[in-house]
């Protein structure tokens, strides 16, 4: 009973989270959103997975969030920080938009868990949740940390659910990688541009 | 020595030896010569079956265990090997003349090692994680670090990304298909999350926007690696899915889908293709092309379907390698890939010229040329099939053919008494050179594939059937 309330806050805290990432304006705050809601997800993979392998998903998300913040605090990506345009208007168009998929993760996730039976209403709440909450991300934004945080977000939605109907070591692994790759690309394209050509590796035959 | 250690961990740690170890000019060569190795021995020992060099036996085992889950390279994948890594030698070898960054060569070779483990994991279903982080290995050679980010490769990012979810949970509704295979809504439900799934990784219309983006935007030489390599493996893939599940096999909608797919790409990147200035947007519509013909011949209702595949796959990469490299050398030269840049190019750098002209016509599926034999039996087991959608896919080799033509027509646009220059340097005329002699070769002998392809079916025993 204590687990399954438990399970609830995290999906509260998934759907809080979620709407801080789309609407905060200050890349610290969406950051420290993603942190919060790695946590979230660890509880309800844990809810199908050993604790060892849901911990292994939690350090990767948390050390995904430091590449990236350490990024942002780097020299070349603050200048930048004053160009960022990203939500200067249109705060509650996403704010209706989150509540378009928390209402559909809603009503989905009965069904879902009519046709796939064990998942737990919870899981899939959570996962759908955070997959709705990345495709809006990606669909209002070319920002490339925004960008990176919806996927990361969609991904993570897709392993809370995924979680429960497969339980491969290779397949954690693999995701993590994928979610550490996906880190460390946004970072890397973070950083692209902002350093000059020094050797000419393009013009040296 | 098992098959995976050899072509999967070896070429990856070269990789990243040659990253942090080697410089430029050698790295060019280390790569190619691995590649070349790698290829002479997937040729030379057959995995799995014990080879005596005198009184030496030597056995390849097939298969390693990596975190509970196998990796497994079988006899039949031998000559597959040989084609990808004989294949990616060339792009290795073309890297110095394209002045590209050693960066080229390392994470080329990783990337063809975690594209090789894709076609290796088991189960198959797991290749599309592999397919994934090779597509992120990608993007630091797409974009240096002195070079912003274009919307070209935020694109190609989120579409790579938003495809393995996709293709993982069809895998388990599929497997829940195969138990109950009268449930005809979990059969739709699989049906289109395993559509999305390869509409996002094949950038299948509408879904290819990121293509000519990135050919405009990113260094042509590493598009064009990443052109022939994601699109290689991913069909290989496809293949495995058909292969494994009867019902896709044999179901009449999911093929007629896959074909009208096929033909939509083909005609529409013909279409565009012909209305091109750019000559680096020009080889991006094309490849797309050529990929819409390679899904016509994975929807192909024949026991042809693995021959037909492989015959178009091993001429796209020499296409590619031949098309990217010369656009390398011109942007070096014109800086600009637009036709008023290059107009009247022919006089400066005739060879670079040339050879675009030939990879183009091959890819239209212009005789003698690489790429007519797979497109000649493409066409005769679609016209058995479909005339409409052969009338498509005539379409689109004709916008192809005239994207060819117009590109030829601004080339010779020179100016009245200008003075005629062979400005490649000597690496780039030999590598411009020996890939157009070998777009020739293919075209006049396509039997040299034969002992390469024979023995492919294998792999896809339901298939071949």
């Amino acid at each position: 009973m204590l687990i399954n309330v438990v399970s609830w806050g995290a999906v509260g805290l998934i759907l809080a989270t979620s709407t801080v990432i789309l609407v905060s304006r200050d890349w610290r705050v969406a950051l420290g959103g993603l942190a919060v809601q790695y946590i979230a997800a660890f509880w309800l993979v844990t809810r199908h997975l050993p604790f060892v392998m849901g911990s292994a998903k939690l350090i990767t998300g948390w050390m995904v969030v430091a590449a990236l913040g350490m990024t942002r605090l780097s020299p070349s990506t603050v200048e930048e920080e004053k160009e960022e345009t990203f939500l200067s208007s249109g705060r509650w168009f996403r704010i209706t938009l989150i509540a378009i998929v928390a209402l559909v993760a809603l009503g989905a996730t009965p069904r879902i868990e009519a046709g796939i039976p064990g998942l737990g209403l919870q899981v899939i709440a959570g996962g759908l949740l955070l997959i709705g909450a990345g495709v809006i991300h990606l669909s209002v934004t070319s920002d490339i940390l925004r960008v990176t945080l919806g996927l990361l977000t969609m991904l993570t939605g897709f392993e809370i659910i995924y979680a429960a109907v497969e339980s491969s070591i290779l397949v954690t692994g693999l995701l993590s990688v994928t979610n550490l790759g996906l880190g460390i690309a946004g970072s890397y394209l973070l950083i692209a541009g902002s350093i000059p050509l020094e050797t000419g590796e393009e013009d040296v035959l | 020595m098992s098959a995976p250690i050899i072509w999967i961990l070896i070429p990856f740690a070269a990789g990243v030896l040659i990253l942090f170890l080697l410089k430029e000019r050698i790295s060019s060569l280390a790569g190619g010569v691995i590649s070349v190795l790698l290829s002479l021995t997937a040729l030379i020992f057959p995995i799995d079956q014990a080879l005596l060099l005198g009184s030496i036996s030597i056995k390849i085992s097939s298969s390693i265990q990596i975190l509970g889950r196998g990796f497994a390279l079988n006899t039949a994948d031998g000559p597959l090997l040989a084609i990808i890594y004989g294949l990616a030698a060339l792009w290795f070898f073309g890297t110095q003349a394209s002045g590209t960054a050693n960066r080229f060569v390392s994470l080329g070779l990783m990337i063809v090692a975690l594209l090789t483990a894709s076609i290796a994991v088991e189960p198959f279903l797991f290749a599309a994680l592999l397919i994934d982080v090779a597509a992120m290995l990608v993007i630091p050679l797409l974009v240096p670090l002195h070079q912003r980010p274009g919307p070209g490769i935020i694109r190609f990012l989120i579409h790579q990304t938003l495809a393995m979810p996709f293709i993982l949970f069809s895998g388990w509704m599929l497997a829940g298909v195969e138990a109950s295979p009268g449930d005809i809504g979990s059969t739709i439900q699989a049906g289109t999350m395993l559509s999305l799934g390869f509409a996002f990784l094949l950038a299948i219309f509408p879904l290819y926007s990121w293509i000519p983006m990135l050919t405009e935007e990113a260094s042509p030489y590493a598009t064009g690696f990443l052109l022939w390599a994601l699109p290689t493996f991913t069909v290989i893939f496809l293949l495995s899915f058909l292969d494994r599940y009867t019902w896709l096999r044999t179901s009449p909608q999911l093929s007629g889908a896959i074909q009208f797919a096929g033909a939509i790409m083909v005609a529409s990147a013909g279409f565009f293709a012909s209305q091109q200035k750019h000559i680096g947007r020009m080889m991006g519509f094309a490849s797309i092309a050529e990929t819409g013909l390679l899904v016509l011949a994975a929807g192909l209702k024949s026991s042809e379907i693995v021959n037909v595949t492989f015959l178009l796959l091993t001429p796209r990469g020499l296409e590619l390698a031949v098309w990217a490299l010369a656009i390398s050398i011109i942007k070096r030269k014109a800086y600009s890939l637009r036709f008023s840049e290059v107009r009247g190019l022919v006089r400066n750098c005739p060879m670079a010229a040339a050879s675009i002209v030939a990879a183009h016509l091959s890819m239209a599926g212009f005789p003698l040329l690489a790429g007519f034999p797979s497109r000649a039996a493409l066409w005769q087991e679609l016209a058995g099939q479909s005339l409409a959608i052969s009338l498509w896919v005539f379409i689109g080799m004709l916008g192809l053919l005239i994207g060819a033509i117009r590109t030829l027509a601004v080339f010779v646009m020179a100016e009245e008494g200008k003075t005629w220059g062979l400005n490649e340097t000597w690496v780039q005329r030999i590598m411009l050179g020996v890939g157009v002699i070998g777009l020739f070769i293919l075209g006049i002998f396509p039997q040299i594939l034969q002992p390469f392809i024979a023995g492919l079916p294998a792999l896809f025993n339901h298939l071949s059937q």
